[in-house]
Order: C-alpha cells, then structure tokens, then sequence
C-alpha cells in the first residue's frame, strides 16, 4: 500500500486551520508580552513556552481530561453541540494549536521587541492610535518574525504525533494524521510504507523551512533610517 | 541669519521677564511644572523643572544626561512625571492632581527624534500622509504636497525613505510632523548630524513656517553655537533641574553659578580670593593661589565682593592671547607669563596648556601655532582682558 492520502489531506487540513489560528491568536498574546510592564509576566511567558518542554503525552493527557464530559469546558460544548470534543477534528485543532502555541508566539514577540520604541512613539505623536500602530508600523516591520512563527507552527503541526494520539485517537478521515499513520505502518512491519510517508514529510518540512529562511534572508530591512 | 533675527528681538524683551501672560505671548504658551523619578542602571535620576514657552524657539540647552529627552518625552506623553502640571494655551496635557493625562495620540505634540525615526517601509509621501488619516483623501494630498514644497522635498515624495540623503531625511522627518498642525514642536537634536549650511537653511525653512504658525518650539542642542545662533530663549537643564533661564546673551556670558559655567564651556576655573577692589575703575584685583610659585594676580570686572571674599573665576580658552615675546602697548590690563606644556590639536583648534604656576588651556588656530612656532617648553605670555575674566559665586 502506498502513501495514505486521506490522512495527508488530513494533517495539511490541520496545519493549515492551526496555524492561521495562531496568526490570530498569537498576535495579540505576543504584543502583550512584547510590550507589557508587568512585573510577573515571566509567569505568562514560561505558561507559553511549556509545550516545548513538556511530554506530548501530558500536554495530550491533560488537554484530553479539559476537553472531556467531567470538566467544565467539555460539558459546555456537549451542551451547545451534542457531542464531546475528544476524538474529533476540533478537539484535535484544539490540543495543536496549544501545542504550536510556542512556536508561533515567540518569533512574534521577538520580532515585535525588536522593532524600533521611537518608530512606535513617532506613530503615536503622529495621532495613530495603538491599533493603528499596530497594523501599520508594528506588523509590516515584524514580516520576518510573523513568517517564521506561521511556518513554524504549520511544520510543528504537520508533524505532531503524542498529543494527536492522546486527544484524537486513530479515527481515518477524522483524526488519522501522517505521523500516525508511519507509526501504524511501522507496528505493522511495513517499513517501506512508513518510509515513502516519512520521506514525504521530511522533504516537505525542508521545503517550507528553506522558503521561509530563503525568503527572510532577503533585505527586509528593520529598524529607522541613520 | 540676520533676518531671521530681527522678529526674536521683541520676543527676548518679553520672554525674559517671567512670568509671562499668555495674551501677550502672539500664540499658545506651553506651560510645564513637573516632576519625573527614573532609576536607571541603579541610580536614581529626578527631572525636576518647571518652565514655560511662548511662541518661537526655546533652545533646551545642557549636557548629555541632563534630562533633555525625558524633558521632551514627559510634554510628548511617552513618559508620564510623577507629579505636576503640563499645559498648552488652554488645554491640559497632564495633571496629576486631576489625574488628566491625554494620549500621545491626542496632544498634537509635534515630536522629532533624533534618530528622525522616518518609516522604514514607506515613500517620503506615505511619510508625510501618516498623521493624517483622519482627513479627506483630497485634503490629504494637498496638505502634503503644500508641506512637501515649502520643505523643498516635493522631488523626492516617491522615494523610499531609505534612499535619501541625510539633510533630506530631517526635510521629510520635519515635513511629517508639520503636517499635522501640532500645537507645540519638540525638536531633540534632529539637526545634530548635519553641516553648518545645511542646518541654517533647515532652520530658516522652520522659521519661516513658524512666522504662520505661531507655536512654542522646544529645541534641544548641547551645542553652545546652536544656542547663540536659534536663541530667543534658553533654559539651561543640568542633572535634572532648570540651572539658568534667560536669553543667550544673559545665560551663556555671565554664568553665576558654576554648573552653568562648566556647562557652557569654561575651560579655565580656579579659586581666587579678592585682593583689591577699585569701584571708581569698575575693576578689581584677584589672586588665583599657584602652587609653590608666586601667586597669579587678575584684573577683573567689579562685582559685589569684598576684600578677602572666595569666588570662581572663569576664562574661556578662546578668550586667551598668546604672545612669544613680552607684548607692549597692549589695552588689556592682564599680561602673564607661562611656559607651554602641552600642545594638542583637536579638529580644527589647538589646545594649549600653559604653566603660570596655575594650569591655562588656551585655544588657538592651526595656522596661529604654526606661525608662532609653537613647542613644549617654550616660553609665552598669555594676555586676557579684563572682561574675559568671569566670576561667579563658589
């Protein structure tokens, strides 16, 4: 048996719809931790880096427990939808994107602290407000940071395996992901099924990796005039 | 420059005399009494002024560290003080009693940095469009072209920002916060980087505009000519605090305190002690104490002092001749003997130093120490008149 489409159209589907989501999502999160004050915001930061660290497992474990009937969460969606979220494509968008979390929301935040306080300032004395500011200096001069967190959080997704596995189970067309699938093929013994797939992973990581940097190489040049 | 001198003059006469009523001032009056606690890098530093500025320049004069920027940044509102009162004409900026504090977006505080901080990824246009949004898109477009002509930049308003030159760069970053109908102009250093001639016609473009909009200018420099030369008014910023106010002519020539003397560039301060006072000449005799030879005696302007008093006395390194051989018929009252012990050149002058048993640095041009043959050891006299001589209280 060849490569297992359905479940390549599967994980691209949940690459694609997990890190826009971070695009949204991640914005606002880094700009706080970019340019907040507060004195406990270490806090907030290891909260987001956690995934990086943690097992797959445990993140799978608890976000599995927060999604199912007994926590509060769990009930509010079996009340609106009938159903539970473990075990389905949301539950699975979900436990990916707080597992992308870091991925996307570091290079953001490190792009939006590197772009010059006094083109920030200037855009205030100007009479933009921080929104303003925000979409139309913060963001264009962040490009490179914005990509690298997009892509970063798609190729992060595309290969995930224990939090799928823990949240999703092995349902084909709804939670079989790639990753799953070559650990299927390899429990199976079929080693040449499991290397076309995991080649075809690995040449396309490396590919969205090279445009990215190839792309950010370029003269997308930060910071003020001298 | 001498046009441009001509309408200042009035404004002197009223600046000068604090406090000012803001129906005489010919425009807004930015009036500021705050204060601002900043620790950086384990000291604590307290900017602590109150001043006010009427309409035309305020040169914010003192050296780096004084507080300038976190002056101009507190009226801007990207620094909130800690206490006090900011204002223009009749509009409240900040007020911590009322605890009024109006964005930076919304004080129309023209702000140009000294890093001009242009956009990077927009034209010289798209510059000068930023500030504003919030009118017609025709209006727009005439105000910027308008704003672009009068800073002679309208060539340039498809270029990206980055392809400009230096003067050009001040032109638009000038342009751009123009534009937007400020009503009070902060200007930190944004002309530092440039020529003599360059700088004189940005100013003069600036004047000329400020002649229609009659706003408060807050312009910083640590540059004593800059101050003679914009100077309707100078306030002088020294580890936080306002140390002297006043036209340059009073502020920068006869210092009385020596935080401003050190500041507005006395190379030579000494001890003295009055020996002799002369009213009916309008001079007196002060002793500077030289170490282990015979004191050095200088003729000085008459001030309230008596025999006995400790003062400073101050002389500038340009104010000094240097002579190789004993000079006659001279008008100056103060002739001494030294002999040189250093000589160094920095830029376009050269330093001096010369033992008179006290240490004097003296400042020369290149063309004069190549003339006179100049050389450690050599023997010289220093003549300085009478009215080069500064005092001030200890």
């Amino acid at each position: 048996m060849a490569i297992d489409w359905q479940a390549f159209w599967l994980t691209l589907q949940l690459a694609v719809v997990v890190s826009a989501a971070l695009l949204v999502l991640g914005l606002p999160i880094a700009y706080w931790i970019a340019f907040s004050r507060w004195r406990w915001k270490f806090l907030v930061e290891a909260v987001v880096a956690l995934p990086i660290v943690l097992p797959p497992t445990v993140l799978g474990f608890y976000v599995l427990v927060a999604l199912g009937p007994r926590s509060p969460v769990g009930r509010w969606w079996i009340g609106l939808t009938g159903h539970t979220l473990a075990f389905t494509f949301s539950g699975l968008v979900i436990g990916s994107i707080l597992y992308s979390l870091p991925f996307a929301v570091q290079p953001f935040a490190a792009s939006f602290a590197g772009v010059d306080r006094r083109l920030i300032a200037a855009s205030a004395t100007l009479g933009a407000s921080p929104l303003r500011t925000f979409f139309r200096v913060i963001v264009p001069l962040s490009a490179p940071g914005l990509i690298t967190g997009a892509a970063l959080s798609f190729a992060h997704t595309m290969g995930e395996f224990g939090v799928v596995l823990m949240v999703g189970g092995n349902i084909p067309g709804v939670t079989r992901t790639v990753s799953i699938d070559i650990f299927d093929r390899v429990q199976a013994s079929d080693y040449s099924g499991a290397n076309q797939t995991a080649l075809l992973l690995l040449v396309l990581c490396f590919v969205l990796l090279a445009v990215v940097y190839g792309v950010n190489r370029k003269a997308w040049a930060v910071g003020p005039v001298k | 420059m001498s046009e441009a001198r001509v309408l200042p003059q009035a404004e002197v006469a009223r600046a000068s005399s604090l406090p000012l009523a803001s129906e005489d001032s010919g425009g807004p009056l930015l009036e500021a009494g705050f204060r601002k606690r900043m620790a950086a890098q384990g000291q604590e530093f307290v900017l602590d002024v109150k001043f006010r500025a009427a309409a035309g320049f305020t040169i914010l004069f003192g050296p780096s560290g004084a507080g300038k920027t976190t002056l101009l940044d507190c009226v801007a509102g990207l620094v909130t003080p800690d206490a006090g009162r900011i204002g223009v004409a009749d509009r409240v900026l900040f007020d911590a009693g009322q605890r009024a504090n109006i964005s930076v977006s919304r004080r129309r505080v023209g702000y140009l940095f000294q890093s001009l901080a242009l956009f990077p990824h927009f034209t010289v246009e798209q510059n000068v469009q930023y500030g504003l949004a919030h009118l017609p898109r025709a209006e727009g477009n005439e105000r910027v072209s308008a704003i672009l002509r009068a800073f002679r930049v309208s060539h340039l308003a498809q270029r990206n920002v980055r392809e400009i030159s230096g003067g050009e760069s001040q032109r638009v970053a000038l342009a751009r916060t123009l534009v937007t109908d400020p009503a009070v102009l902060l200007l930190d250093e944004p002309l530092a980087a440039l020529d003599a001639a360059t700088k004189a016609k940005i100013i003069d473009d600036l004047r000329q505009w400020n002649r229609v909009h009659r706003i408060p200018i807050l312009y910083v420099t640590h540059s004593r000519e800059e101050v003679f030369a914009l100077g309707e008014r100078v306030l002088v910023l020294d580890a936080g605090r306002i140390v002297a106010q006043g036209t340059p002519h009073e502020v920068m020539t006869a210092p009385l305190q020596e935080t401003v003397a050190q500041l507005v560039g006395f190379e030579n301060i000494f001890d003295t002690t009055v020996d002799e006072v002369h009213p009916e000449r309008g001079t007196m005799i002060c002793r500077l104490e030289a170490n282990g030879q015979s004191p050095v005696t200088l003729e000085t302007p008459l001030v309230r002092a008596e025999v006995g008093s400790a003062l400073r006395v101050g002389i500038r390194a340009g104010d000094i001749l240097l002579a190789t051989s004993p000079p006659q018929g001279l008008s100056a009252r103060n002739v001494i003997r030294g002999v040189l012990t250093a000589v160094a050149q920095r830029d376009m002058i050269v330093a001096a130093h010369v033992n008179c048993g006290v240490d004097l640095e003296v400042h020369l041009t290149l063309a004069a120490r190549d003339s006179l043959q100049l050389a450690q050891g050599k023997e010289v006299w220093l003549v300085i008149k009478t009215h080069s001589c500064h005092l001030m209280q200890k």
